[in-house]
């Protein structure tokens, strides 16, 4: 068992949030926003997405060596279980469901002749004698197998429940809602043995430059952008929530400092800062190798690294919000009659103004994570992203490109990349905007 | 009186989700009376001016069997012409004259714009026009304010404006819906006066909508009263003062304070609880290049009064005279105060940290707001037990409960209370929590900053009560801040008269109310509507 | 007004002064100029004479801070903090690391930046007001929701994809245009339209759903109702009085970005092969050209401040409730 920096950060989050929501249970200023948020149906399809992507981002996240394994390679709980596929490595471009390679090589027949064709892949397809008359009909067969086991996993799941409720007289789908989420829950499960089924024969997405396959790249990122879309924000959180407070309490010199430190911050484009900060990171991890061995903990340092400066360029927005907001607390009456009774400010700090401003501390948090899934590709595009040898979406689509001029061109690492990415970002925006729905107070009345 | 000029029949107003706001009304408008609406917040008066208008909110549904204007079938007009009845033909004022006009367009335009709209004239003709409109509502020198914009206004001048503008296509009913409300007690008599005189001079209906009953009695012909969405009574107006005939009409008009029966306790005469000598608030006013102190805003300019214990002083003045940042000032709850504060023999300004902290503690505050003036992420027994929390660290948990019900208990509301959160009490029972908050650190001195002034008049009554009652029971003084003259007499021992930061009249309740010497205090008292019988 | 524009220009100093130090210790304290050096000349089997001379010909070879061998007012002046940092305010940018001048390299490359940039913000905002506009007069229709949708759907595509796919439609599919590249004068507009095209559209998704927000916030407000007791038309109502409000701070929001657009897109111009302020700064990235990159920062402040102080200003001239003192 390894924990990378970034594992044990993404693991922290989720004891955290997870310790949060006991705390926080059976609050009664939360049960409107929370109902409000179950009853709606975009947003909570967008959290069954979501909590997909989170699992696999999770499991991947589960970093240990193979006992037997004489590579010295680290690898995750989804790498062991994806093996077959992580292993079906091709010579180069093959694509979707192909069984051939995507171009075309000089191959010397059993009877020794030499001729210019498309060879046969090394593992996609390897089991059709004959691929143009028959891999229709196996792709449909192999399909509908995967889906029927995912379908059979689902039902069994699902009756076993249904047979519970019923016992306690209690209705498993008593609204339009809970049958979305259902719905959808089944389209993942089962869409996605099917996917997993079709894969341990043929590359669905085709395979990359070096004959790798797509789709394993492509769940991969999800682990990439998770990490970097949640642990940015518990990076700039304390920093924005800390500084933001202080300086809206307390005014004064206080906060000209922070106001000072912000808008330098600011000002500096945070592109460049990000560039100059990475560029700095990877001077000093060339300069001391040592350091820095393994290429799995080398590549996770980078990420981690990442986030770090991503969440010091971004918490000033948030900052200035929570400043704004503190101030206008600041001045309310029950602040005054907090001070009039003689209680602390530390105690009031705590007790009147940190949880007033918790709904807009939530509400960016979500709203920033679209936003930072986004910057990650673009900035991996741009080189000062996440390491060249990280799963990442950006990476992937910067890879692409380059054969972009290809006749027939080369789509499928595209597709792939923008397939999940914008499932990924378009979950998180629903549910962002169910989010913010219900717990912008401003919004509260226009329902 | 002749042929209605607006008919409402069975007008009924309910939101998307919820119950009838307004539940089958009829009432009648007649040209060139004045009708008045009466009824307290919630009521569901201003939403049926509204229906009227048809400028409900987008989630309200709206359902009569006739809405007629001059038997013309309002409900028959598509939305489209509609547009020449609004501002033409009815007039519409607001309450709240800052946030009804364009804040980024000059006051002069915005009479303009009616005057296109509804009428083909000449550039000249409408400057005419809109100046003559600004002499009506006796704007002082109309040609110069013509390019003002409504933030350089007055909250009066502001209020004239809008009637300059519902009144610019000369429409034949004037909706008023508390156009005073917001305004000081001496500008809202002007507006009133300017009204009447406009309704006067153009001969048309005008449709008022109040809370204030003694304001109505002086001004309408015809009275209906709306208590939760329906019209309980309705009676011209010498018939329905004279002779109430429903129960709430009754109540409403029992609960008015009248200022004929003051306070007159025999008190001996004490040490001093508090005394202020000389106090003062100062704002810097910073500019140039470094933002030096370049002067002062004087909001409280060297006060000084006495309160004895037991005893309550009122302390009375209009908006910005600097009334509630004496109150604040004196809790050290904003920065810039100086001068002696004087509190059972003890200095306060030369105390300082935890000893300051602890004798603060015995000056307690009610505010006005009773929405912002409890966390609404705490429990109602977190927030009434928070100052002892604080100041007796060493109570156990089970003492403070019993505290708790012991402190609900003294301002009437059930012990259930304590585990429930603000928002789900009334105004009233809010400002009672207020109450029993301040009471729980045993304070001697209770700050009250209008603690009444955003609740209505029945329930006004009830906390006047209940802190006569404590008063009675704890030994307790109160400085009372208002702006409701009406309401002093049925509290204070003494009064203080606050104009531009200083007081400008102090005495005994009776001499203050009934023989005033300043002329403020007379303008003031002059301008308070009494209820007219006649 | 002009002692407030004083004050300010005033502030703007700590705050460059700030920018200097924070890109200082970046990038002279966390690694060495012996670490760059070694860097630049490829990591393993490199001389100290070589790193030597890679410094000197550079002009890191001074001392941090303090230069003890120096005298006087020289002990301050001779150090790379004052040569590389210091100057960098009197816009002498100096010599980037390849050996060109970064002073002129700017001045020539700024304008085609400017050339897409503005067409690109002032075209993106006449799109997205008149669709935000759209939606706010059609409110609460199937015209509304479905907007709505297509915004966060739009809104959810990596802005990678809005220019792969402008440049396989457009480019290499309809031949339309040209795929990338640049001209002068005249000529650039070719080149020029399918970038605009694309920062417009891939824009849209999250401008127009900010500014409708921005609109119904307006639409609830009083005076809103006061318009239309007026007898205005709900089109007449939203032209005049709704617009007119909500476009300060649309307006006054472009204001803070119109200095940087010389700054030019990063990703837009290197797809696009345009000699901007953009693909520069994307190059001196690649080739760790770290002159150039902090010559790029501190412009980009400078270009940030102005542009706070020119929002200051714009308040006072659209909003007449704001006056500066």
């Amino acid at each position: 068992m390894i924990v990378l920096w970034t594992d044990g950060l993404l693991f922290l989050l989720v004891l955290m949030i997870v310790s949060l929501g006991f705390y926080l249970r059976g609050k009664e200023h939360l049960q409107r926003p929370l109902a409000k948020i179950k009853s709606s149906r975009a947003g909570m399809v967008a959290l069954v997405v979501l909590f997909f992507f989170v699992i696999i981002g999770l499991m991947d996240s589960i970093h240990f060596k193979l006992a037997n394994d004489k590579t010295n390679e680290v690898i995750s709980l989804l790498d062991y279980w994806a093996t077959p596929i992580r292993e079906q490595q091709e010579k180069s471009y093959s694509a979707p469901f192909s069984a051939y390679l995507y171009s075309k090589e000089l191959i010397r027949s059993e009877d020794g002749v030499q001729r210019w064709t498309y060879s046969r892949l090394k593992y996609g397809g390897r089991h059709l004698i004959n691929p143009e008359t028959e891999k229709t009909q196996d792709i449909a067969k192999k399909a509908a197998l995967g889906f029927v086991k995912g379908a059979a996993l689902f039902g069994f799941v699902f009756f076993l429940l249904w047979g519970l409720r019923k016992q306690q007289n209690k209705v498993l789908l008593p609204n339009k809602t809970s049958k979305a989420v259902w719905l959808t829950t089944f389209v993942m499960v089962s869409g996605s043995y099917t996917l997993i089924d079709l894969s341990t024969w043929y590359h669905v997405l085709g395979t990359d430059k070096v004959g790798e396959d797509v789709f394993y790249q492509t769940v991969k990122s999800i682990r990439t952008g998770l990490v970097i879309g949640t642990l940015t924000t518990l990076i700039m959180l304390p920093l924005a929530i800390v500084f933001g407070i202080l300086a809206g309490f307390f005014r004064g010199w206080v906060d000209d400092v922070i106001q000072y430190i912000y808008t330098t911050l600011n000002s500096i484009p945070s592109v460049l800062l990000i560039a100059a900060s990475i560029l700095m990171v990877q001077v000093y991890m060339a300069n001391n190798e040592d350091q820095f061995t393994n290429l799995v903990v080398r590549a996770d340092m980078r990420l981690f690294f990442l986030c770090l400066i991503l969440g010091v360029t971004s918490w000033t927005g948030l900052c200035r919000l929570l400043r704004a907001e503190t101030m206008k607390l600041r001045e309310m009456e029950y602040v005054q009659a907090a001070q009039a009774l003689g209680v602390r400010r530390r105690i009031i700090l705590i007790r009147h103004i940190l949880p007033n401003v918790m709904h807009i501390v939530l509400i960016s948090v979500v709203l920033d994570f679209s936003s930072l899934v986004l910057a990650e590709a673009v900035l991996s595009y741009i080189n000062i992203g996440v390491d060249p040898t990280t799963y990442s979406w950006g990476n992937m689509i910067n890879g692409a490109r380059l054969e972009m001029a290809r006749e027939p061109i080369v789509w499928w690492s595209l597709l792939a990349s923008f397939l999940f990415m914008f499932s990924l970002v378009l979950a998180a925006n629903i549910f962002a905007d169910t989010v913010r729905d219900a717990f912008d107070p401003r919004r509260a009345n226009n329902d | 009186m002749t042929e209605a000029l607006l008919r409402v029949k069975d007008l009924s107003v309910a939101f998307n989700h919820g119950d009838k706001v307004v539940n089958s009304i009829n009432f009648e408008v007649f040209s060139g009376e004045t009708f008045a609406l009466v009824g307290e917040s919630g009521s569901g008066k201003s939403i049926t001016a509204l229906s009227v208008m048809r400028l409900l909110p987008e989630n309200a549904r709206l359902k009569a069997t006739e809405i007629c204007l001059a038997d013309e079938n309002l409900l028959a007009i598509p939305e489209i012409d509609f547009c020449n009845i609004r501002g033409r033909r009815i007039g519409m004022i607001f309450q709240d004259p800052m946030a009804s006009l364009n804040p980024v367009m000059t006051i002069g335009d915005q009479i303009a714009e009616v005057l296109e709209l509804h009428f083909s004239m000449s550039r000249q003709e409408i400057a005419d026009r809109v100046l003559k409109l600004l002499k009506q509502v006796e704007i002082p020198e109309p040609e110069r304010k013509f390019r003002d914009y409504p933030h350089q206004l007055s909250g009066g001048q502001r209020q004239r404006i809008m009637i300059a503008i519902a009144l610019a296509a000369e429409p034949n009913l004037l909706i008023a819906d508390e156009p005073t409300t917001a305004l000081d007690v001496t500008i809202q008599k002007q507006i009133l006066e300017l009204l009447n005189r406009i309704q006067k001079q153009n001969n048309m209906a005008l449709w008022l909508i109040s809370h204030d009953l003694a304001l109505v009695s002086n001004l309408a012909d015809r009275v209906a009263v709306m208590q939760k969405g329906e019209i309980v009574e309705a009676a011209p107006t010498d018939v329905f003062f004279s002779q109430p005939k429903h129960p709430y009409t009754k109540k409403l008009l029992a609960a008015l304070p009248s200022m004929e029966s003051c306070l007159n306790r025999p008190l001996k005469e004490q040490q001093p609880l508090l005394k202020l000598k000389d106090f003062k608030v100062y704002y810097p006013i910073r500019k140039g290049i470094f933002k030096r102190v370049v002067g002062y805003v004087r909001a409280v300019d060297g006060v000084s009064f006495e309160l004895q214990q037991g005893k309550t002083l009122a302390l009375v003045g209009e908006s910005g005279c600097g009334k509630t940042t004496l109150g604040k000032g004196l809790l050290g709850l904003i920065p810039g105060a100086s001068g002696e504060v004087w509190f059972e023999g003890a200095l306060l300004n030369q105390l300082s940290g935890n000893e300051l902290r602890l004798k603060r503690s015995e000056i307690q505050i009610v505010f006005q707001d009773p929405f912002s003036s409890m966390n609404p992420r705490m429990l109602v027994g977190e927030i009434i037990d928070e100052g002892i929390r604080a100041l007796h660290p060493e109570v156990t948990a089970l003492d403070r409960k019993k505290r708790v019900e012991n402190l609900l208990r003294q301002v009437d509301l059930p012990m259930e209370a304590a585990n429930r959160y603000p928002h789900e009490f009334s105004g009233g029972q809010r400002q009672r929590i207020c109450i029993a908050r301040a009471l729980a650190v045993n304070p001697k001195l209770i700050v009250c900053d209008e603690p009444t002034s955003a609740l209505d008049v029945s329930v006004q009554a009830q906390i006047i009560e209940l802190l006569k009652s404590l008063q009675k029971d704890q030994g307790l003084s109160y400085l009372f801040i208002t702006h409701n003259i009406a309401v002093v007499a049925e509290i204070a021992d003494d009064v203080a008269v606050m104009n531009k930061g200083k007081i400008v009249e102090y005495g005994k309740v009776e001499q203050v109310l009934k023989t005033p010497n300043h002329e403020y205090t007379k303008t003031l008292l002059s301008a308070v509507p009494i209820l007219n019988m006649n | 007004m002009i002692q407030y524009i004083i004050r300010r220009f005033l502030y703007a100093i700590p705050l460059l002064f700030g920018v200097n130090v924070l890109t200082f210790v970046l990038f002279f304290i966390v690694n060495s100029p012996d670490d760059m050096a070694r860097m630049q000349l490829g990591q393993k089997h490199v001389t100290e004479q070589a790193v030597e001379n890679w410094k000197k010909q550079r002009g890191y070879d001074l001392p941090l801070l303090w230069n003890e061998q120096q005298r006087g007012f020289d002990k301050v002046k001779q150090t790379i903090f004052f040569q590389k940092s210091i100057n960098l305010f009197t816009f002498e940018f100096g010599i980037s690391d390849s050996g060109r001048n970064i002073g002129a390299d700017i001045k020539q490359r700024m304008w085609p930046s400017l050339a897409i940039a503005l067409p690109s913000l002032l075209v993106g905002l006449l799109v997205n007001i008149t669709v935000a506009l759209m939606m706010v007069l059609f409110r609460n229709s199937y015209l509304e929701f479905s907007s709505i949708v297509l915004c966060v759907i739009l809104m959810s595509i990596s802005s990678l994809f809005y220019i792969i796919g402008g440049q396989f439609v457009i480019g290499k599919l309809l031949k339309l245009v040209p795929i990338s590249g640049y001209d002068d004068g005249l000529a650039a507009i070719k080149f020029l339209i399918l970038p605009v095209i694309i920062s417009v559209v891939a824009g849209i998704g999250s401008s127009a759903r900010w500014y409708r927000t921005l609109f119904l916030e307006e639409v609830n407000k009083d005076y809103v109702r006061t318009a239309r007791a007026k007898g205005l038309t709900e089109t007449q109502t939203l032209f005049k009085h709704v617009l007119q409000n909500a476009l300060i701070p649309i307006l006054t929001g472009v204001v803070v970005v119109l200095p940087l657009l010389f700054m030019g897109s990063l990703i837009l111009e290197s797809f696009f092969s345009i000699p901007g302020l953009g693909s520069y700064t994307i190059d001196a990235i690649n080739r760790q050209d770290f002159a150039i990159v902090r010559s790029m920062v501190f412009l980009g402040s400078v270009l940030y401040i102005v542009g706070l102080l020119l929002t200051d200003i714009s308040y006072t001239i659209v909003d007449p409730r704001v006056r500066l003192s």
